[in-house]
């Protein structure tokens, strides 16, 4: 049932950061294994994109490329794993899911790097649990899987560079998108738009995006509060917005509503990494406070694809001992850029009051706001009111009940971290003989090119 | 400063049951809490509410504090999610069936009404236990419910009836003073010190941190009805040097399964122990196979009191200390939801002067004067 296989670097996580660091750990001649969650690499950006040539180009797509370079670099991808336990002393546990059966396997490693990605911020409204309402990113994975949306209305509504990207994605997929409407006031989102001057690459993107996008209204400073269901059959048929002074009904179909990301730190926090504030602590090497594991991409900080590569780049390197100063100069211009977008889509204090008190927070379990607004506290309302102690483990309704609360949840996470079958807690780790840990403590620069 | 009838140290299940049954009495009560209510043992253990027979005084005390329940049981919220579902003992073999009929006339001793199963009506009752079992006692009258709804009831009932809770920790009670760590101090002619495993207030208490294990799982109901517990369990929870699992499964009113038990000493950290959890999961897959597929959401550990000779400590600290404002609910083990209506009538029979529904020389705090340096075992 349950297998054990060594490696010098595993990498947890197989979207662009974690793709980055095995490959190029690899390229240094380590032996390296990476995993992921789903069927496919790529992560959240890159989930079931199609990466034909696009006709009027020869270029492949970068994810692409990405892909073609870890199968030549020697790291071996595994997908459908998931890890739902992990320590320091060198091993991780994965439930390995097939069409018939699932087993547990048994990861030892002497370094670990924690791609884990980040996931939606959804903020509860009235109506926020109706069929037809999505998260933005969750609408996205579902349209690229093949759920119909052509000829619908669409409304995109929250926060985020993600807003426009995906709205664009949908009227390519044959949808009306009738409104964008971003939370954060154009005040904050012209600096944003200025600072990217100084990233041509992404200033194309979004003007592309525009031209997409001709049919729909953008809005800025205005969101959603309430989704309306049709008297007959239960599922969306309107919105009310407001901008703060006015509020309007807009008619759509479905609605794609989230709330920018909130990083996976679940497995880093699991392993004994520090915190700095919401991220994983790292330094300039990506490394965490725990000897020999490294985390890149979103759970250090949100600052977009560029700075998950290099990230995951520079981990990669690190895992070998080696840097690159060009690499560190050009991440560490990366978060400039994670703290303009931190500062233009910062969430307005209004959402806050989004929520009525029978609307349902924690969705697992039906608690309301009213149930949970009695306590002082993320501990005391989760043992009176079971918030957070469904199947999600309070990843959706820890974050809102963070914004609208202002409770920080305790660090404490044990195993499992997903649901997982009683057996794959009950079967023993295939060898208990201790493996020696050989982490690497310096690192040297080297002008190789990544 | 601020001054009392009775100041109750701790507010999981038996410190709130104390202040409410004070509090019943007309008397000024104030609870100090630090942390989470019903935040430490009262959060972390299964809240079954089971008559057991370690000892004739344990069972005294389990069987008056059920009887309690009962009573108790039309007033608690929903929240509380009492379920008089019943535990059923499970007998693997014919040395635990040996048990069987004498727990059932023990049971009638003390008017407790029991049911010996035979294996055919144990594999009906309980269609998902392994075949090949070979019986078992059904105590219908045993029950679960979620303590920390029940905790939170009897403290509202306790501020309903004018009880002030002060959300410190106490640094020190003694001599009718309860300094707080936020520099308060509070007065009263009483001290109750119901702070479960965490016994510094009292340091010549012999109570030692007993460590367990419980996981939860997703939604399955009627996969278990009754409380199940393997004959076996008394000697787990009997030995008091070794680190010992049982097969102790609960259906939760949710249709969650809570999976149980484990018993460790010397270990203080709350991390999970995966080779006592795994021993733990093993222990209930032999006798539920069919729990293996079932998804697990959630595991944690607790600490429960354990006192040396397995009896909690109800009344008077004298004896241990010559403070005479000094009362004491602590100790419980693995029972104290069960036992913690019994014990708060107790304690306040013994404070009035009044008569106890039951002998309570057995619970003495006193007695401990003697186990202090006595060896565990």
């Amino acid at each position: 049932m349950s297998q054990d296989i060594s490696s010098d670097v595993l990498v947890i996580g197989a979207g662009p950061a974690g793709i980055a660091a095995a490959t190029i750990a690899a390229e240094q001649g380590l032996k390296v294994i990476v995993l992921d969650d789903n069927r496919q690499p790529g992560g959240q950006i890159w989930r079931n994109l199609s990466t034909a040539h696009h006709p009027s180009t020869s270029k492949r797509h970068p994810k692409q490329q990405a892909l073609d370079r870890l199968y030549r670099s020697g790291a071996q991808l595994l997908t459908r794993r998931v890890v739902f336990n992990a320590s320091a002393s060198g091993f991780a546990e994965a439930l390995h899911e097939t069409a018939t059966d699932s087993n547990v396997e048994t990861f030892r490693f002497q370094q670990l790097i924690l791609a884990t990605g980040a996931r939606e911020r959804f903020l509860p409204f009235p109506g926020w649990t109706l069929p037809g309402v999505f998260g933005v990113g969750g609408l996205q994975a579902l349209t690229r899987a093949g759920y119909p949306v052509a000829g619908k209305h669409i409304a995109v509504t929250g926060t985020g560079p993600l807003l426009l990207a995906v709205a664009a994605h949908l009227v390519a997929a044959g949808a009306t998108v009738t409104t964008v409407a971003e939370q954060a006031p154009m005040l904050k989102l012209a600096p944003f738009a200025a600072s990217l001057w100084r990233q041509p690459a992404k200033l194309v993107q979004g003007a592309r995006y525009r031209t997409k996008l001709r049919s729909a209204t953008y809005r800025t400073g205005c969101w959603v509060v309430k989704a309306i269901a049709s008297p007959d059959s239960h599922t969306l048929s309107a919105i009310h917005m407001t901008d703060g002074t006015r509020t309007w009904t807009e008619p759509c179909d479905l609605l794609a509503c989230g709330y920018y990301l909130v990083p996976n730190t679940e497995l880093a926090q699991l392993l004994g990494c520090a915190l700095r504030g919401s991220f994983v602590q790292t330094d300039a090497h990506q490394r965490t406070s725990i000897l020999g594991i490294f985390c890149v991409g979103e759970p250090t900080g949100i600052a977009g694809l560029e700075a998950a590569i290099m990230q995951g780049k520079i981990a990669g390197l690190a895992c070998a001992g080696k840097s690159t100063p060009k690499l560190l100069r050009r991440v560490m211009k990366q978060q400039v850029f994670a703290k303009n977008l931190e500062y233009a889509f910062a969430l307005r204090q209004e959402l806050r009051s989004l929520p009525k008190q029978d609307t349902i927070v924690c969705r697992c379990e039906d608690v309301t706001f009213a149930a949970m607004q009695a306590y002082h506290g993320w501990t005391d309302a989760k043992l009176q009111t079971r918030c957070g102690m469904g199947p999600c483990q309070g990843r959706v309704c820890g974050p809102a009940a963070e914004f609208l609360l202002g409770w920080k949840p305790p660090i404490s996470m044990r195993q499992p971290l997903y649901p997982v079958p009683l057996r794959a807690l009950s079967s023993p780790l295939a060898s208990t003989s201790k493996v020696a840990i050989n982490k690497i403590e310096g690192i040297e620069s080297t002008k190789e090119r990544i | 400063m601020k001054s009392f009838d009775i100041l109750v140290v701790g507010a999981g299940i038996v410190g709130s049951a104390v202040a409410r049954e004070c509090a019943l009495l007309g008397w000024q009560v104030g609870v100090v809490s630090g942390g989470t209510l019903a935040g430490s043992a009262t959060a972390a253990g299964m809240g079954h509410v089971v008559v057991m027979d370690d000892s004739p005084a344990q069972l005294a005390l389990t069987a008056y504090s059920q009887s309690l329940w009962h009573q108790l049981a039309a007033h608690l919220p929903k929240s509380a999610e009492y379920e008089g579902c019943g535990t059923i003992w499970v007998a693997a073999d014919d040395e635990d069936m040996v048990q069987v009929p004498a727990k059932h006339a023990l049971y009638a001793r003390f008017g407790i009404e029991t049911n010996i199963l035979s294996a055919a009506q144990l594999a009906h009752a309980e269609p998902n236990l392994r075949r090949g079992l070979i019986g078992g006692l059904l105590v219908p009258a045993d029950g679960i419910v979620y303590p920390p709804a029940v905790a939170s009831y009897f403290l509202a009932e306790a501020t309903r009836l004018g009880a002030e809770i002060f959300p410190a920790r106490a640094v020190s009670a003694a001599h009718g003073e309860v300094r707080l760590n936020t520099g308060a101090v509070l007065a009263a002619d009483r001290i109750v010190l119901a702070v479960g495993a965490d016994c510094k207030l009292l340091p010549a208490l012999p109570i030692q941190r007993r460590k367990g294990h419980l996981a939860i799982t997703d939604r399955y109901p009627g996969f278990v009805r009754h409380q199940l517990v393997e004959l076996g369990y008394l000697k787990s929870a009997h030995t008091l040097t070794e680190d010992s699992v049982a097969f102790n499964i609960q259906p939760r009113q949710t249709g969650q399964l809570l999976i149980g038990s484990s018993r460790q000493y010397g270990s203080t950290g709350p991390e999970i122990e995966p080779e006592m959890l795994r021993r733990m999961l093993d222990r209930a897959i032999e006798y539920m196979p069919s729990l293996d597929n079932l998804s697990s959401l959630r595991t944690w550990t607790g600490f429960r009191a354990a006192t040396p000779d397995k009896l909690p400590c109800i009344g008077s600290a004298s004896g241990l200390s010559d403070d005479a404002t000094l009362w004491l609910a602590t100790g419980f083990e693995g029972l104290g939801i069960t036992n913690a209506p019994g014990a708060a009538r107790l304690l306040v029979a013994a404070m009035t002067a009044q008569t106890p529904a039951i002998d309570v020389t057995p619970y003495l705090p006193a007695r401990m004067k003697a186990q202090v340096s006595m060896p565990y075992a």
